[in-house]
């Protein structure tokens, strides 16, 4: 491991040492190294191999810019080793090779690459029919980078809300500018910058003053969130960002965007091999982590960037063979003179030409000179060398602003921002304000009127001038005849590719991308697109800026699916009776969010003893999770008029009626019980998965309609229990309670307010499974205590706790259906028998109209009961449909042996000819075969309804 | 390796353009279609193809398929609940098995089966009906328990130790994917071959009315009369009927989906969870495509919500834990036309020559090329195919829907 001494490497401690593997080996690095800089330190350039041609790949912008540098680190799939931090024993694999990483017979492919144009799976693979199946499968295997470890442990992942009056993003020069200038104003701000430290390229650039930690030294507004990625600037400043596992997401009143600029790859023949690097990446390489990438070096540039790179380099004892300025003529900028006098080879209007590759990495450059644009002389030179530093231009780093809904012009051959949202700003090099001195006026500037923005008073400084005239080249980009020349690294798009996709018809930058897949890698073309830009404009003779932006989408890198998913929150409901269902053996079951009885007991006849001694004694079952909503006020009546379809309007005080609800289409959606406990004052039920809709179906149309009620949702404000069963009343009265419960005084559908064993309760004489019933619904705090007193009560009478199964066959018997089950998304009233809970002649109710339009034309289907012809065969299920000659005649939607009737009993859609009693129709069960049914009269049990009037 | 493709390295094959160049607009066409998505860009080639109508225009307010036929998540399936639905769906599937051939490009289709993950009693049950109903009509369909779901897609979690524990699925081993672009570029080289003309970058800014019928439409690039109009413009369906004077029982909400970086196969199968609102498959590039429900509320903008990503991945999770490293590339939205009763409107409207292919929430690629053919046969002949009846505009003002809230892919 070599490395340069101090100053160079400020990020290294040079104290720690740390070892970790890669593909099998292991190398020494420091704390404070990426696994790229490791690598490199140990002088292993070759980090992973290509998407399409599995050609060698190393660090290319040493910041993650790019796929290159992607690896697998244990269970962690696509990480960029220019990020990703060592830690000790850390497990490193690279991607995308078969066999070996320096042996890579995937590498075949690029020998094929002549019959891989762009596009070229959608023009082959298909004849005959059966190709694909054979192709596509082996087009699978071939893509893909990382892999996912199914088994892996899952991390832990969580959340945070932050909020700020100014969130300013990136802490370069402009960013610690706006910071400090927003504070100042007296703003609360928020820092965010995902280097390991805090500076951007005062870090690492050639005149850089290294100290900007400093800089924010004793302002206490100023928050700081390091090694913090924004991945996502959504509507209304809401910030999405990455630290380690967790995902913050910030709130701001203005948002200053300071992330700075990329840097520009050069497009030439080989311009992807390990050694060919960003100038960028180079210095970030050599001031960061000290590590020289190289031991003789070219310089390709075309701005004072390269000038400064090769300083920065001969500073470190590399061998600099020449600079390659693409310019005919070089500008007089102080780097550009200090390179000269110290007798740098610079060759003006040379561009390389080609890499040449020797194991795995350059080994040297050939060299030409600019004819024109893209046209170059014959090469004059060849260099052997180890690494090419690149520095022909910017691209400013606009996704965040692009994601804010900004507009961007061409302007010295850059996408500048023109016009952004309110309470969003640029500053510094994104903003076209590229020097030092230029960058930090302009932060200061945008930290000010982000201020200003959030509310603060503060005094705007001048706008600084736009210095990026020069600096980014216009056409660096040379065509090879043997081709190879990478626009996207990505994806291994060649210029040709461009060229074909167009030639195709792909003319449309969108159209374009989704052909020639350019712009689609994990980097979403960061890097690329200013060269695709500029490709599609000469072929289809236009300029650049008429070729218009792609959308760059969120997320910007480094998010994962855990990020998101953060704990997760799946609540889980529990009723005030939980514990007490447990105690009993109580199998539990999903009920929208909360958790029933299913049935209690290991007993295989469990569901059917529950059933018994619901009949014969007494049964206890929790109902606290149907809906409860309290509507009161003058209008109370009138509004229930108006939502179900029934009537409410001279319900006396102290009864209950049935609540149907239809939808706008007259579709049945929900159903329950209003109690009236006052003139003005309505208990209403509502199903348990129903609730939160009815409620917010209230909300809704009392917001239109203004009536005077108010609406509460009290579902888990009480828990309640249905005690039925010919034995109800003596368990209730033992338990005591001081309402009347006699026959006379609390009849079937009565209500009435009072105690129950000491505890305040509605007590509703309903119940859904047609026998002498009360619902006792009482404060939740106290259902336990109810729950105890009547199974005390009842022990003489031999009280059985049930649950959802036995009330279900319970019901069935009875008749009654649930909405939901023996009801669809296009029932309408009619046709499941509830024309007695429809009032048609009311002047208005929900779905009212659609009713009328129901009733004018012929019935379609009508739910009946049926019983088998024969019990013994085999059986139908929920949902096998009735089939009549050959047709889908209808459909059953419940069906259960009943324990009363010892017989199998069930409802079922069928067509209005077959409703009636006696009729016969066909079920196909399981297997195909058909069993006969017949048309039965609902309540099967107890058909005149005299038990629950007991 | 395949012949086309040493021809073309041995340049024995002239690479010629594949999509037509920019034309000038004539005065009119015998049919004018707006919107140059799958679903246009489908009836044009039809018309061509089945009725020897060529003279056709379909005009595109941007890039061709740069709607809601760039932003779907590529599935097909034929596993609806009414007999309604599953008729036409798989009809639309028998198209898909010989589009590459037919279309001489090829649009990837690829059969991955199909699984609709219950959580609950009540979903199984809605399972066992879409079953029935589809082995009816001839669609491979069966509710499967959960040993056969652990079977059919090793990398789902098991595990009973989660809040919505998988209890069983309805197995569509037919359920597909196809290159969703490749299906809107493959119909327009065709088209266009044939005599249509296709115009991007023209929008339609009205339409010129009289006697109820059209006679012209307005574009940014000026006036075209027109025989016949056809809509098919999913997430403008609203906006544009209304510029005819019609209006549409459609509320228009954005429908979000993202995808992973590429990851080497390890999901075969097509996962669709109703209950927890999502779904994934792995393309062939290997990326995950991952969406859930449409957005909570109304909005005629696509743009990308925080919300969405959380929501979706923390039941990604539950369902294939070992996701939780990887990387997600890119996140969009589409608009998804919803009608009230989740299916489709097509045929014509109260206009003598106004056809409308709308509705298409979030089951609209699918329907692609029946709904091309078929859209195409309507207009050609003024009559309306009985495998579209169903789905007839006027059904909403006499309440005779085709409800498929059952089957939508994720719930409403």
């Amino acid at each position: 491991m070599t490395r340069l001494p101090a100053p160079w490497g400020k990020w290294i401690d040079r104290t720690k040492s740390l070892s970790f593997w890669f593909e099998g080996k292991s190398y020494p690095a420091h704390q404070g190294d990426t696994v790229a800089s490791a690598l490199l330190a140990n002088g292993q350039s070759l980090i992973g191999r290509s998407f399409k041609y599995h050609r060698p790949r190393g660090s290319y912008s040493a910041a993650g810019w790019d796929a290159n540098a992607l690896v697998q680190a244990g269970s962690k799939p696509n990480l960029s080793a220019d990020r990703l931090a060592v830690q000790d024993h850390l497990q490193v694999k690279a991607l995308n090779y078969f066999g070996c990483l320096n042996r890579d017979w995937g590498r075949l492919v690029e020998k094929a690459s002549r019959l891989l144009p762009a596009g070229f799976y959608y023009k082959t693979f298909f004849t005959p029919r059966i190709a694909w199946k054979f192709w596509e499968p082996v087009i699978r295997h071939m893509a893909g980078l990382g892999r996912v470890d199914l088994q892996a442990a899952h991390a832990y992942y969580d959340k945070e809300y932050l909020f700020a009056d100014v969130a300013v993003i990136g802490a370069g020069p402009a960013g610690l500018a706006a910071a400090l200038e927003a504070a100042k104003a007296g703003a609360e701000v928020m820092l965010i910058d995902e280097d390991q430290q805090i500076g951007g390229s005062l870090n690492w650039a050639r005149g850089g003053d290294g100290e900007p930690m400093a800089k924010l030294a004793g302002w206490p507004r100023i928050s700081l969130l390091e090694q913090a990625s924004v991945q996502a600037l959504f509507d209304d400043n809401w910030l999405e960002i990455v630290k380690g596992n967790r995902l913050y997401k910030l709130r701001a009143k203005s948002v200053v965007v300071a992330t700075g600029c990329y840097q520009m790859p050069l497009v030439f023949r080989h311009n992807d091999l390990p050694g060919v690097m960003l100038g960028s990446a180079v210095q970030r390489l050599m001031r960061l982590w000290g590590v020289v990438p190289g031991r003789r070096a070219v310089v390709a540039a075309a701005n004072e960037d390269g000038y400064a790179a090769a300083l920065d380099l001969m500073d470190a004892g590399v061998q600099v063979e020449a600079i390659a300025d693409l310019r005919a003529h070089r500008d007089a900028g102080p780097f550009a003179i200090e390179a000269g006098q110290r007798g740098l080879r610079i060759l003006q209007g040379v561009t390389p030409y080609e890499a040449h590759e020797n194991n795995n990495r350059l080994a040297g450059v050939s060299l030409a000179q600019i004819m024109g644009e893209g046209r170059c002389g014959p090469v004059f030179e060849r260099i052997d060398c180890d690494l090419l530093a690149v520095c022909v231009g910017r691209i400013p780093a606009t996704g965040l602003l692009s994601h804010a809904g900004a507009k961007f012009a061409h302007q010295a051959h850059m996408d500048l921002p023109t016009e952004l949202p309110a309470h969003v700003f640029a500053a510094g090099s994104v903003n076209g304000c590229l020097s030092l001195d230029a960058a930090q006026k302009d932060g200061k500037r945008a930290g000010a009127l982000a201020a200003k923005s959030a509310g603060f008073e503060a005094e705007t400084p001048p706008a600084p001038l736009r210095d990026c005239e020069g600096v980014t080249h216009p056409w660096p980009i040379f065509a090879h005849p043997a081709g190879m020349e990478f626009v996207d690294l990505d994806e291994d798009v060649q210029i040709k590719d461009i060229v074909a996709s167009m030639q195709d018809g792909y003319d449309h930058i969108q159209l374009l991308k989704r052909y020639s897949t350019s712009g689609m890698g994990p980097s979403q073309g960061k890097l690329f697109w200013p060269h695709v830009k500029r490709l599609m404009a000469k072929e289809k003779g236009v300029t650049p800026a008429e070729i218009g932006a792609s959308t760059i989408r969120p997320p910007m890198g480094g998010e994962t699916l855990g990020h998101l998913a953060g704990r997760g929150f799946e609540p889980v409901r529990l009723t005030a009776m939980h514990r007490r269902h447990l105690e009993l053996g109580g199998v539990m079951m999903p009920a929208g969010a909360w958790m029933r009885p299913a049935y209690y007991g290991q007993d295989k006849n469990a569901i059917e003893k529950e059933v018994r001694a619901v009949r014969e004694g007494v049964g206890l079952i929790d109902v606290s999770t149907l809906g409860g909503l309290d509507v009161r006020g003058p209008d109370a009546a009138a509004f229930l008029e108006r939502l179900y379809t029934w009537t409410y309007a001279k319900l006396a005080v102290g009864r209950a009626r049935y609540v149907l609800m239809c939808d706008q289409t007259g579709v049945v959606i929900d159903d329950g019980v209003a109690a009236r406990l006052h003139d003005q004052h309505f208990y209403v039920t509502a199903t348990t998965s129903g609730v939160d809709r009815v409620f917010r179906l209230m909300q809704w149309h009392n917001a239109q309609w203004r009536m005077n009620v108010d609406i509460a949702q009290v579902t888990s404000a009480y828990a309640a229990v249905n005690l039925a069963g010919p034995k109800a009343r003596e368990v209730l009265a033992k338990a005591g309670t001081s309402v009347d419960i006699s026959k006379e005084a609390l009849p079937y559908l009565g209500v009435r307010e009072g105690m129950v064993a000491g505890i305040q309760a509605r007590i509703l004489r309903i119940g859904f499974v047609g026998e002498l019933g009360y619902e006792i619904h009482v404060p939740a705090q106290y259902g336990e205590a109810l729950w105890d007193a009547l199974m005390t009560a009842g022990q003489d009478f031999g009280i059985k706790p049930f649950g959802v199964e036995a009330q279900r066959i319970l019901r069935l018997e009875k008749g009654h259906i649930i909405i939901g089950q023996d009801s669809d998304a296009l029932t309408h009233p009619f046709e499941i028998g509830m024309d007695w809970a429809v009032k048609m002649d009311k002047p208005f109710f929900m779905g009212q109209a659609a009713l009328r339009a129901h009733l004018e034309k012929a019935p379609t289907r009508k739910l009946v009961g049926f019983e088998l012809e024969n019990d013994q065969g085999p059986l139908p299920k929920e949902c096998h449909l009735a089939i009549e000659d050959g047709e889908i005649a209808g459909r059953v939607t419940s069906v259960a042996r009943s324990p009363a009737l010892g017989r199998v009993i069930g409802l079922a859609f069928v067509p209005p000819g077959k409703a009636q009693a006696g009729s016969r129709f066909q079920i196909r069960v399981d297997g195909g075969s058909m069993v006969g049914a017949r048309v039965t009269p609902v309540p099967f049990y107890d058909p005149k309804n005299q038990r629950q009037e007991m | 390796m395949p012949l086309v493709l040493i021809k073309h390295a041995l340049g024995l094959s002239r690479p010629k353009r594949q999509l037509p160049a920019q034309k000038e607009l004539k005065s009119s066409y015998d049919v004018v279609i707006v919107g140059g998505g799958g679903h246009g860009l489908a009836a044009a080639y039809y018309l061509a193809k089945d009725w020897g109508v060529t003279n056709v225009a379909v005009l595109e307010k941007s890039w061709l398929g740069g709607g809601n036929t760039a932003r779907n998540t590529a599935i097909v399936r034929s596993n609806y609940i009414t007999p309604e639905g599953v008729r036409f769906y798989k009809e639309s599937m028998g198209l898909f098995e010989t589009l590459s051939q037919d279309l001489d490009f090829n649009v990837m289709y690829t059969k991955r089966g199909h699984l609709t993950l219950a959580h609950t009693d009540a979903a199984m049950r809605t399972m066992r009906w879409r079953a029935e109903v589809n082995k009816h009509l001839g669609v491979q369909s069966e509710v499967v328990d959960d040993k056969d779901v652990a079977r059919i897609e090793p990398a789902l979690n098991m595990s009973r130790a989660v809040r919505w524990p998988i209890l069983g699925a309805l197995h569509h081993p037919v359920g597909a994917t196809a290159r969703h672009d490749a299906v809107a570029w493959g119909y327009a080289q065709r088209a266009a071959e044939m005599g249509v003309e296709i115009h991007q970058g023209t929008e339609v800014t009205g339409f010129e009315l009289s006697g109820g019928k059209i006679v012209s439409v307005q574009t940014t690039r000026g006036k075209v009369g027109c025989g016949k109009v056809l809509q098919a413009v999913a997430g403008m369906s609203s906006k544009v009927a209304g510029m005819a004077g019609v209006t549409l029982p459609i509320r228009t909400i954005p429908l979000q989906a993202c995808v992973s970086q590429p990851l080497k196969p390890f999901l075969d199968t097509i996962i669709v969870s109703g209950s927890l609102h999502c779904y994934i498959w792995q393309s062939q590039r290997g990326e995950c495509v991952m969406g859930g429900a449409v957005d909570p509320y109304p909005l005629q903008a696509p743009r990308s919500t925080l919300d969405f990503k959380e929501g979706l991945m923390a039941h990604m999770l539950e369902l294939i834990p070992g996701l939780a490293d990887v990387p997600l590339m890119r996140q969009w939205a589409g608009l998804a036309d919803m009608t009230p009763d989740f299916s489709p409107v097509m045929g014509k409207t109260s206009l003598e020559n106004h056809y409308i292919d709308a509705g298409w929430g979030t089951w609209g690629f699918k329907a692609t090329p029946v709904c091309g053919k078929r859209m195409a046969e309507c207009v050609a002949t003024e009559k309306v195919p009985d495998i579209l009846s169903a789905f007839r505009f006027d059904r909403f003002k006499n309440f005779e829907q085709v409800g498929e809230a059952g089957a939508a892919s994720v719930g409403s």
